[in-house]
């Protein structure tokens, strides 16, 4: 039990850093709408669309990280066998 | 003799037409005309859209600094990039978008104009008006006047477009909102920035 959970903290880390650089490195906070530029062609003038679109944030990459730290806390408390001592 | 003025009148008349002062209208069928908002704070920046603008501005090619008019800014339409930000933006802790449903600047006239071509440089005197307070205020403009311009943007319609283009700060705490506090995720310097086309048909 303590192994796989020490694992899964791992794969909660490493995933969750995975995401959040594949997803762009957000270094503001998390998104669900993300703007999308617009040019109209005769007067020059710019827009931006929100389109819905999630983008993980710094928050988002805390979150993992406090939930990869309480698994792997969760491990401490299942005791390990205990190798029995040959005298 | 009577046919020359007859002629005569029908010039000057049409003259008269053409160099008369134009209604644009900026409520924009293509929904491109937009208003950014931008907040830098210590822990936050914060970027939004406006796109519900609507508006009359009475322009007159001959003598821009006449230009007077109106634009308004649905404030349910402010828009940021995250929907629960959206909510609290337009809650009564905030703008009050149910109580206070319209930003608005009435221009009363132009200031320090400078015409080069299709475009106008000035400031643009009037009262700002936002979360139910109402301000003066100048801010630089730019207008740029594309005579005959309309059809290639709504086909079908015949006549001219008037684009604005403005830049400027505004201090939240002058408008009472939230005034002194949560400086630390959104900051009192609120920018703004407008970028609008109105349309004038021809009937």
């Amino acid at each position: 039990m303590r192994k796989l959970l020490r694992i899964l903290a791992a794969l909660v880390l490493v995933g969750g850093v995975g995401f959040w650089l594949a997803a762009g490195a957000n270094t503001g906070w998390t998104k669900n709408r993300v703007p999308k530029k617009f040019v109209d062609d005769v007067t020059g003038i710019e827009v931006e669309r929100f389109e819905d679109k999630f983008v993980p944030g710094v928050d988002f990459l805390g979150g993992t990280a406090v939930g990869a730290v309480a698994l792997a806390g969760l491990s401490f408390v299942f005791r390990g066998k205990k190798k029995e001592l040959k005298t | 003799m009577k046919k020359l003025i007859g002629s005569l009148f029908v010039i000057a008349l049409a003259s008269s037409a053409l160099a008369a002062p134009q209604v644009f209208d900026f409520k924009d069928p293509k929904g491109v005309n937009n208003a950014k908002f931008a907040t830098d704070a210590v822990l936050e920046s914060i970027n939004g859209t406006a796109t519900d603008i609507s508006g009359t501005v009475t322009f007159d090619a001959a003598n821009p600094p006449a230009t007077k008019g109106k634009i308004i800014v649905g404030t349910a339409s402010l828009n940021v990039p995250n929907s629960m930000m959206k909510q609290h933006l337009q809650s009564p802790t905030w703008l009050d978008a149910q109580k206070y449903p319209e930003i608005s600047f009435d221009v009363k006239e132009l200031k320090n104009v400078k015409t080069t071509g299709d475009e106008t440089s000035a400031d643009a005197s009037g009262t700002f008006s936002l979360h139910g307070v109402s301000k003066e205020m100048t801010v630089p403009v730019k207008l740029t006047y594309l005579k005959g311009k309309l059809s290639q943007r709504v086909p079908g319609k015949m006549g001219d477009l008037l684009v604005i283009r403005a830049k400027f700060e505004l201090k939240r705490s002058d408008f009472k909102i939230n005034a002194g506090q949560y400086t630390d995720k959104v900051s009192d310097e609120i920018e703004l920035s407008l970028a609008i086309a109105g349309m004038s048909a021809t009937p």
